[in-house]
């Protein structure tokens, strides 16, 4: 298991947490996903061999979320 | 210049506006095909990522806000209503560009923190300087550091004597003295002097990093009304659907069914309390405050009984000279004679002295002969060929004198711990010996009950004589002595059954109280790891003074966001109760709904703004 920790651009409104974590969540090799709403960021824990963490990121910003940083 | 380069960067929502306006005016003419384009142009230009979104939502079973606006337009397509579909789109866009403007000032605290991060380092490499990246620091890194430049990262000192700025972490602007081996902290600044330091953290590991990462968590830590207030809007939204449905199946209207499912989302209600916190959050980060969440920003704030740790919290844990007694010679001349016996010793009864000793500007650079110490004892040496013992009563041969031995108990009923400076024949002096109050700590006390508090208390492992000094010295009425580590624990829960407590320590044998009380706080949290971590609030400096500020912030902080629950709350009934009379329409629904979330963000950014009162 990998924790990734993607940094977006600002949040604004709350009900983007609920449509990343449901993205994320449903993805394939990923266990937990936490998004920090105030802080902008998405803290996800996944099996790296299934779905890395470029796929994610990507996975994120297709949903119209600038992605600032992964780490 | 400044305002093309603004509508230059802006120009999506430049377009959007003189779209919006230009359909505005043709809004009062009837509708022709001029109209139609322009205010479907609108709705498309300004909606495509709503309705881009609104495709996710749906596609992943999440009703989210954008869904329903989404229905909404396109419901008002087919009714025919084209402006009040291109209004909504429009000013639900326009307010999320400005809801992100404004947050993103409420979360500037820590954005600034993380931009004093100093970006180079001069290192030194067998003699020779270079300048480095600081990210490319390596532990163990030799670097020259010069007056008016940030410390690259923390270290040690290992050459020069400095005075060093350290209100970016402490919040304390009154430069403090290093010397070598004193340690220095990341991103503060060299305000006289130069030094060689080498390097012990770096990257993540330091304390400004860390300090950023402990804000960053604790914006997002939840507090309980934040739980409550999203409970409820996790409700209204589908009750709202709901009611929007029943609405359209009983009267058949499509325009009052649709306007329902814009005011669906309760943003500001959402909001209304992280806004808040954050807000408070980052402005007491900035003052030397460490806040570890909303929920320790509540806790604080309905505190009314503290409890104070003694040594290191109401007192700086460092010993001092309190009281000198002469039997022969002068109180100057067995100061002196003392300090000169002491100079070799590292034992900080011995610096107490000698420190007084400084401080009285009397020269003791002349250094003792025969120099011995006695481990539980004290020192014996020999100076301009006498013999001196400094010490306790072990460290006399002969039976004192009978008004000796009564004041050594009249210092001892004061809390001073006596050390007795004798040569072979009589005692020639006491020194009294305690640990110094810290200077704000009487000003506190005394301060707190305007703040609702209804007591304050002390707790100690010292003894009884020493508690009773101290605690009359700082105006305290309630103290409990000769505690044991768990005894202070016991007490603060026997309290907590009719009082909210707020336990203040340093960490320091009082690590398991802190952990019990409602509110705890630790002071002096640079390099204080383990009170970092247990501690709800922590105040980086030693300032004892930084409490009463801490609580004034959390009792702002949550007025705030009081005043941010009642406005959002209020809206949402306007909204409904319009809605259902027919009094606001979807355009309007949209404005109410975004004008609310900004008051309230704007709101929050007071607490930004707000500053303690200075004393």
């Amino acid at each position: 298991m990998k924790k990734t920790v993607i940094r977006l651009e600002t949040l604004t409104c709350p009900s983007c947490i609920r449509r990343i974590e449901g993205m994320v969540a449903k993805q394939i090799g990923v266990e937990s996903v936490e998004v920090k709403f105030n802080a902008s960021k998405v803290e996800i824990r996944h099996d790296e061999s299934v779905i890395s963490a470029e796929e994610l990121s990507k996975a994120i910003s297709i949903l119209g979320y600038k992605v600032l940083e992964v780490k | 210049m400044k305002t093309k380069k603004w509508i230059k960067k802006n120009t999506y929502i430049v377009a959007l506006t003189i779209l919006f306006v230009t359909s505005i005016v043709l809004n009062e003419f009837d509708e022709s095909l001029v109209s139609i384009t322009i205010m479907s142009l609108l709705t498309l230009l300004a909606g495509f990522h709503i309705f881009k979104k609104a495709l996710v939502d749906l596609r992943y079973k999440i009703i989210g806000i954008d869904l329903l606006v989404t229905i909404a337009v396109i419901a008002a397509f087919i009714i025919g209503d084209l402006f009040e579909a291109a209004a909504v789109t429009y000013l639900f866009t326009l307010g999320h560009v400005l809801e992100k403007l404004s947050l993103e000032k409420t979360r500037s605290s820590l954005k600034a923190l993380m931009d004093l991060k100093p970006r180079n380092a001069r290192r030194i490499t067998d003699g020779q300087e270079e300048i480095i990246l600081a990210e490319n620091l390596q532990l163990e890194d030799i670097l020259l550091v010069k007056l008016g430049e940030k410390i690259p990262t923390d270290g040690k000192i290992i050459e020069g004597t400095v005075m060093i700025d350290e209100q970016i972490l402490t919040g304390e602007s009154i430069p403090v003295d290093k010397k070598i081996n004193d340690e220095v902290l990341g991103s503060t600044l060299l305000t006289t002097g130069y030094m060689k330091m080498k390097v012990s953290k770096i990257g993540e590991d330091t304390t400004l990093a860390r300090m950023i990462q402990m804000v960053e968590e604790a914006q997002d830590k939840k507090a309980k009304t934040q739980k409550f207030m999203e409970v409820f809007s996790k409700y209204y939204t589908p009750f709202i659907v709901v009611l929007s449905i029943v609405i359209l199946l009983i009267t058949q209207d499509v325009r009052l069914a649709i306007t329902m499912l814009v005011i669906a989302c309760p943003g500001a209600l959402v909001i209304a309390t992280p806004v808040s916190f954050v807000a408070g959050i980052g402005n007491a980060a900035k003052k030397g405050i460490l806040f570890k969440g909303g929920d320790s920003i509540e806790r604080l704030a309905k505190g009314n009984i503290v409890f104070f740790d003694k040594t290191g919290t109401l007192t700086s844990g460092k010993p001092v000279l309190k009281k000198i007694h002469a039997f022969a010679l002068d109180e100057n001349e067995i100061l002196r004679i003392a300090a000169i016996g002491e100079s070799y010793s590292e034992h900080p009864l011995a610096q107490a002295i000698i420190d007084e000793a400084n401080k009285r500007s009397l020269s003791i650079n002349e250094k003792p002969e025969e120099s011995q110490l006695i481990i539980g004892k004290g020192i014996t040496f020999k100076y301009n060929n006498d013999i001196y013992a400094v010490g306790n009563l072990k460290t006399i041969s002969f039976t004192p004198e009978p008004n000796a031995t009564s004041k050594i108990a009249e210092f001892e009923s004061f809390g001073y711990t006596t050390l007795i400076i004798s040569n072979a024949e009589k005692i020639l002096g006491l020194f009294g010996i305690a640990d110094g109050v810290r200077k704000q700590s009487k000003q506190l006390i005394s301060e707190l009950k305007s703040l609702g508090i209804k007591d304050a208390i002390m707790l100690t492992g010292d003894h009884e004589s020493v508690a009773k000094q101290i605690s009359s010295e700082v105006g305290i009425k309630t103290y409990y002595a000769s505690l044991l580590p768990e005894d202070k624990a016991e007490i603060v829960k026997k309290y907590q059954e009719n009082h909210h407590t707020i336990f203040v320590g340093d960490g320091i044998n009082d690590a398991l109280a802190l952990s019990y009380a409602d509110a705890s706080v630790a002071i002096g949290g640079v390099g204080k790891d383990l009170a970092m971590e247990t501690a709800d609030v922590v105040l980086m400096s030693e300032d004892i003074s930084k409490l009463k500020d801490a609580i004034e912030i959390s009792k702002k902080v949550k007025t705030n966001m009081f005043q941010n629950i009642v406005l959002a709350l209020l809206v949402v009934l306007f909204l409904m109760v319009g809605v259902i009379f027919g009094k606001v329409t979807m355009s309007i629904g949209m404005l109410v709904h975004e004008v609310s979330v900004l008051v309230v963000i704007i709101n929050a950014i007071r607490l930004l703004k707000y500053n303690v009162k200075k004393r």
